[in-house]
């Protein structure tokens, strides 16, 4: 019996172009990540850009299908459907993306635009006008504009429209894809409000990924956090948020305006700078912790061999091998 | 007039609009800021509000026709910029009021080494020699912390990552010395991580240069963060301004309270957030009376009809509400 969502050792790795060039240039996104989602929760994943957010969620939904590994999606393993059945299965997963000006076809008015799956699925033009009406009236958009075209929308209710055509297939599963960072701040709560409350109506599971620590703590039941590729601690939201452990996880909370957690220091006191250089893509053949080059407590043995998440506490769970060096410096630092 | 010896930068009734086909847009609708040399005042607002139009106004960018300016005054060192004939805007730019942008990849030119884009300010304004420039440029690259690299220097635009484009605008920006910086939403493209370092980069420059600062946000976090005073604008409005602490603690604008409320933590989990109900307004119809009215849960009859006067409620708090007493 799995959890409603299971993702197993997934990888997926990006090949050049070329016979010999293939392996050479070959990047690592997503290196052996599991985790499983509770139906009806909300998972937030959280990490910089480039750290392989987006491609893990192209293979879950297998836009991309992942170089290794198994997902598993209310107990059905997708690697095994053929593709007319994957097909037939996506109408369960859907995904909002971030940018909705680029999401939606502008030559297409709201009505077409939406019912393009319906009909896929075969329902009748009255059928499928009445769907579009009742999504469209869920998210807080007045039928009546079903006619009208995506550039007659403020950004807001554009997002509103990419989640009706979201939930217009009655998906059970829905990633969400960095889905508010584009809009103005007095536009984003509305947006949350909307989703918390979808979610409620129609039962849905969400998988919430965004770089906003905040929203991401405020929305989440379990939050996971990545790093070049691998997941380097995940846990509920309270044990992350109260009791942060990986040195990579202190560093990203110690640079969001009003988080108290402060980062982690090496010996000679220095807090660890990032590389101006950005998250740098991960080549198959390397070994060891990814973030051995900024990390203050490296040793040798992170060079040397992968760190797996290990269960701290509860469902707590953090790839370390530094593990109670971590913990100590916590309790030595917290008065 | 005394006031304006004191600040660097002195705005008064600010108003332009845009002469479009479909009617005209509203930009800015008499606003006010100051800012004193070595101080950070931040302006934050949404996107529309008019945030862009203010720095680029002070840049002398904002193209006639369309834009209009209505009325107003814009005082750098006592002289008003408005009315500037060209060639003196550009002997100011770029030398005394210097500017970093969002996006540092669209502002940099992809096909000049970087090395000659710094030194060719250096060259124009301060009648460098190419030798010294480069010198001088390699001086300014080690003070936004990217160290005497001609590595750096020899590279083009693409060869480097996000974070280092931004450190490259911003030493651009800074090598003339300039008394005013406008840095305008220069984290919002950056990673969390770099944030911070930026953020701090600009608070150590404004100390060692003693820099007035405009600082342009849309994100209350971040202003927390570094701004000393903070302007809240709404539909080219100022609603409120008050210092760093003011704002946050002892907040007057019903507006700038709905903001912090609508913004989410973890501390409101559980709870639904209060959002702000409607959209911005965009700049060709603006409500009358108080733009924030049609949103305003403190909305009356009279905040429909009458524009609200600044008021003044001690200790530089000011705010333009007709329900705050």
């Amino acid at each position: 019996m799995h959890r409603f969502v299971e993702i197993k050792n997934l990888e997926k790795t990006y090949y050049g172009h070329g016979i010999f060039k293939s392996l050479k240039n070959a990047v690592k996104a997503v290196d052996r990540v599991s985790l499983g989602i509770e139906k009806k929760s909300i998972f937030g994943l959280v990490g910089e850009s480039g750290c392989g957010k987006t491609s893990l969620v192209r293979s879950v939904l297998y836009l991309d299908p992942p170089t290794a590994g198994e997902v598993w999606v209310d107990n059905t393993l997708l690697g095994d459907l053929p593709a007319s059945g994957l097909r037939s299965f996506r109408q369960r997963m859907q995904i909002v993306f971030q940018d909705p000006n680029s999401a939606l076809n502008p030559k297409m008015n709201i009505q077409n635009s939406l019912e393009e799956g319906l009909v896929n699925r075969g329902f009748d033009a009255p059928r499928r006008k009445k769907q579009v009406s009742r999504v469209l009236d869920l998210v807080g958009i007045s039928p009546s504009h079903s006619t009208r075209y995506p550039h007659e929308f403020s950004g807001g209710q554009k997002q509103r429209i990419v989640i009706a055509r979201a939930i217009c297939m009655e998906p059970d599963f829905l990633v969400l894809d960095e889905p508010v960072s584009n809009l103005d701040v007095s536009i984003q709560a509305q947006i949350v409000n909307l989703l918390q409350d979808l979610k409620e109506d129609l039962g849905l599971t969400y998988l919430f990924i965004s770089h906003d620590l905040n929203l991401v703590a405020y929305l989440s039941d379990r939050i996971a956090v990545m790093y070049r590729g691998r997941l380097v601690e995940s846990g509920s939201t309270d044990e992350i948020m109260n009791r942060p452990l990986h040195p990579y996880t202190l560093k990203l909370f110690s640079s969001i305006p009003g988080m108290e957690t402060t980062a982690m220091t090496d010996d000679a006191g220095n807090m660890p700078e990032s590389s101006s250089d950005g998250v740098k893509p991960v080549s198959v053949d390397t070994r060891g912790c990814h973030y051995i080059d900024l990390c203050p407590l490296r040793g040798r043995e992170c060079a040397a061999r992968d760190p797996q998440l290990e269960t701290v506490h509860g469902s707590h769970k953090v790839a370390c091998f530094k593990i109670n060096k971590c913990m100590r410096r916590i309790i030595s630092t917290k008065p | 007039m005394q006031k304006s010896d004191k600040n660097l930068l002195d705005i008064n009734n600010l108003d332009i609009s845009f002469i479009q086909a479909r009617g005209a847009a509203h930009a800015l609708r008499g606003i006010d800021l100051t800012i004193a040399s070595g101080e950070i005042l931040a302006l934050v607002g949404e996107s529309g509000s008019g945030k862009t139009v203010t720095s680029m106004s002070i840049m002398g960018l904002v193209p006639i026709p369309p834009a209009r300016i209505n009325k107003g005054s814009l005082l750098f060192k006592g002289n008003d910029l408005i009315g500037q004939p060209h060639a003196e805007m550009r002997k100011l730019r770029g030398k005394e009021i210097a500017m970093i942008f969002q996006e540092p990849a669209k502002y940099l030119n992809p096909s000049l080494k970087i090395g000659e884009q710094i030194t060719e300010m250096l060259v124009l304004h301060l009648n460098m020699s190419k030798k010294q420039a480069v010198e001088k440029a390699l001086e300014y690259l080690d003070v936004v912390g990217l160290g005497k690299s001609r590595r750096v220097l020899n590279s083009y635009p693409h060869e480097l990552s996000g974070g280092m484009k931004q450190r490259v605008m911003i030493a651009m920006a800074i090598c003339c010395n300039p008394s005013l910086l406008i840095a305008d939403e220069p984290t919002t493209a950056l990673d969390v991580t770099l944030q911070l370092q930026i953020l701090k980069l600009i608070r150590n420059l404004k100390k060692q240069f003693s820099m007035g600062v405009l600082f342009i946000s849309h994100n209350l976090g971040i202003v927390r963060e570094i701004a000393d005073r903070i302007s809240v604008i709404y539909a080219g409005k100022i609603v409120e301004s008050a210092s760093n602490q003011n704002l946050f603690e002892d907040t007057l604008h019903p507006y700038t309270r709905a903001l912090l409320q609508s913004i989410p933590d973890a501390e409101k989990r559980g709870h639904r957030l209060r959002a702000i109900p409607g959209s911005v307004p965009d700049a060709e119809n603006i409500p009358s009376g108080c733009g924030f009215h049609p949103r305003c849960p403190l909305a009356q009859d009279m905040c429909s009809q009458e524009i609200p006067l600044t008021k003044d409620y001690g200790n530089g708090h000011s705010a333009a509400c007709h329900m705050v007493h």
